[in-house]
């Protein structure tokens, strides 16, 4: 059996799937930060498979670079806020956090 | 190449100007090593040279960085709004005793600038890469700004609640221009129009799924209903002019993307006829707006009745004006567009405004709740009434620049036939009359408590910068005709014949 394009596209919306479920299920929230990294990874097999699959170039896997990229940007950013509610609030549960109501 | 280069680098001066004044910023802020005003003096010397070179590129049209961004009336309409938008949002910076009491320096202009600076990359570009990077550039900043105060518990609450909604959104916006790439073969939003113009797709359900995905992206910006629940606790947690440039500027960005998304991507042939999109059979992206965008309204403004805090009511009302927004990009006309245009610099003026008096009530009050304002139209009246002013005019009265705005939308809205989504738009301003007349009635017409009858003082630049938000608010409410031109010119969108 020859590996092609669907198997990858299908790999992709499995780990997109999952990074929903574990964005949905968790309340931790590094966990969570953990499911927007598989989805981000979801995009970048899809952006690889389809420029390497579809004889687009290199443009799709320049992307996934640019989104590699941005994901270390935002991990960055989400972990410091992430440190400073364990400061205010000695958790890093995202439902303890509730101070605000409706 | 090089040459190429060389040459979008001169559509490129407004920002290049924004990053040297980020920059500048920075070394000002590390040389004096303490709060001073003179960091944000600098940041709006800077901003104001940038806006300057945007305004010099007022009749230019043309395309950048191999088709990365391009310069065209439409982006410099924007790159003016977030200019005077980041000015002014400055200048709250300065009033605001939660930012004057952090235990920052003066981090806030730089992370402002640099926010406007995505902001401006936004509005200019036309590429599916350029445009997910720049609203991650206004999205990071935007976290690390509602996080501003690191020893406030709601603070640091709304930006957890922020990173992740956001994060979360953007993921499935970059899924979903995953899988456009792959059905259009190109990340130029030119290209995928020319490509589908030629494709011939009856309502292709992966197409339908490739817009929701990117609209969660575009929508989580503008606080459109699926997408909107950070928009109540990230707006009540940040600090006021933080919640105000969330309000204002962030959002104008978003609505910037979404139109130029919208109109180029899925016009046929990249041509207007009679100033009508004519958009691509199959892809019919006007009715999952349409839902969205009613949605918004009915959503938005009937929890805004029950909110006790005014910051938590205006961050529902700026749901429901979202909607209202949204309503012009329905029709997909010309006419459409350039009501949006209208009443996102009406929106400027009233929603700053209204936010001014807010930082300048809980500087005062340290509450933003409604019960506080018990009794207020007593004890500082000019501030009340100017209050007035503002929520008149986001209600939409008559003789503010609120109801022009309105009222450019719902004749777009009647000219193109859809005249229940103007009913449903009337009915729900109509509603949201009341929660904007249920602040005034605590401020006018309840009495202050028994021995709480001292005056409020306000500096009188305090005083100044509100009739630079009220006056306009009046103004520009029975002499539109200025606003109407500027709209109309900058509806050209390059690349659309």
């Amino acid at each position: 059996m020859e590996i092609g394009l669907n198997h990858y596209l299908v790999l992709g919306a499995v780990l997109f799937g999952l990074g929903l479920f574990a964005m949905i299920s968790r309340r931790n929230a590094i966990l969570v930060l953990m499911g927007i990294e598989l989805i981000l990874n979801a995009a970048n097999i899809n952006l690889v498979a389809f420029s390497r699959y579809c004889g687009l170039g290199v443009n799709g896997q320049v992307v996934s670079i640019f989104v590699i990229i941005l994901a270390v940007a935002e991990a960055a950013v989400a972990l410091g806020i992430v440190l400073n509610l364990y400061n205010n609030f000695a958790s890093v549960d995202i439902d303890e956090a509730n101070t605000m109501k409706d | 190449m090089l040459e190429q280069t060389l040459n979008s680098l001169k559509s490129f001066i407004p920002e290049t100007v924004l990053i040297v004044s980020l920059i500048v910023c920075i070394i000002l802020d590390l040389i004096l090593r303490k709060k001073s005003a003179i960091v944000s003096v600098a940041g709006i010397i800077g901003i104001i040279i940038s806006a300057y070179f945007a305004w010099m590129q007022l009749d230019m049209k043309g395309i950048a960085f191999s088709g990365m961004i391009v310069v065209d009336p439409y982006s410099v309409f924007f790159k003016m709004i977030f200019a005077l938008s980041t000015i002014i949002i400055i200048i709250f910076a300065l009033f605001s005793k939660e930012i004057f009491e952090s235990t920052h320096k003066n981090e806030h202009v730089y992370l402002m600038i640099s926010l406007a600076l995505g902001a401006n990359l936004m509005a200019s570009s036309v590429n599916l890469l350029m445009m997910y990077l720049s609203l991650e550039t206004v999205s990071i900043t935007s976290y690390i700004l509602s996080g501003y105060n690191k020893k406030v518990k709601r603070s640091s609450e709304s930006a957890m609640k922020y990173v992740i909604y956001g994060a979360a959104s953007s993921g499935i916006m970059i899924y979903g221009i995953s899988l456009l790439y792959g059905f259009t073969g190109s990340m130029n939003i030119f290209e995928i129009s020319m490509f589908l113009s030629k494709a011939n797709l009856a309502s292709s359900p992966l197409m339908v799924l490739c817009i929701v995905m990117i609209l969660a992206g575009f929508g989580y910006k503008i606080s459109s209903v699926p997408f909107h629940f950070w928009t109540p606790d990230v707006y009540e947690g940040a600090p006021i002019p933080v919640t105000a440039f969330l309000a204002v500027t962030s959002s104008a960005a978003g609505f910037a993307v979404l139109i130029r998304f919208f109109a180029t991507t899925f016009l046929q042939n990249g041509m207007i006829l009679n100033g009508n999109f004519g958009i691509i059979p199959g892809v019919n992206w006007p009715e999952i707006i349409i839902v969205l965008s009613v949605a918004s309204m009915i959503l938005g403004n009937f929890v805004a009745v029950w909110q006790t805090s005014v910051k938590r009511m205006l961050a529902y009302s700026s749901i429901a004006q979202g909607g209202y927004i949204m309503l012009g990009l329905v029709v997909a006309n010309q006419q459409g567009i350039t009501a949006m245009l209208i009443y996102l610099m009406a929106y400027l003026f009233m929603n700053l405004g209204a936010f001014f008096v807010l930082i300048l009530i809980s500087n005062k009050l340290d509450t933003d709740e409604l019960i506080g304002m018990k009794g207020l139209g007593y004890k500082a009246p000019v501030i009340c009434i100017a209050m007035a002013v503002f929520m008149l005019a986001l209600s939409g009265i008559p003789s503010t620049i609120g109801f022009v705005g309105k009222f450019y939308l719902f004749s777009a809205l009647i000219h193109s036939n859809m005249f229940w989504l103007a009913l449903v738009a009337l009915m729900n301003s109509v509603v949201s009359l009341f929660f904007y007349i249920k602040v005034l009635k605590y401020m006018f017409l309840m009495k202050p408590d028994e021995g709480d009858t001292q005056k409020l003082k306000f500096s009188p630049g305090a005083y100044i910068m509100l009739f630079a938000l009220a006056i306009p608010t009046m103004f520009f409410g029975l002499y539109f005709t200025p606003l109407v031109r500027i709209a109309e010119f900058s509806a050209t969108m390059f690349g659309i014949k």
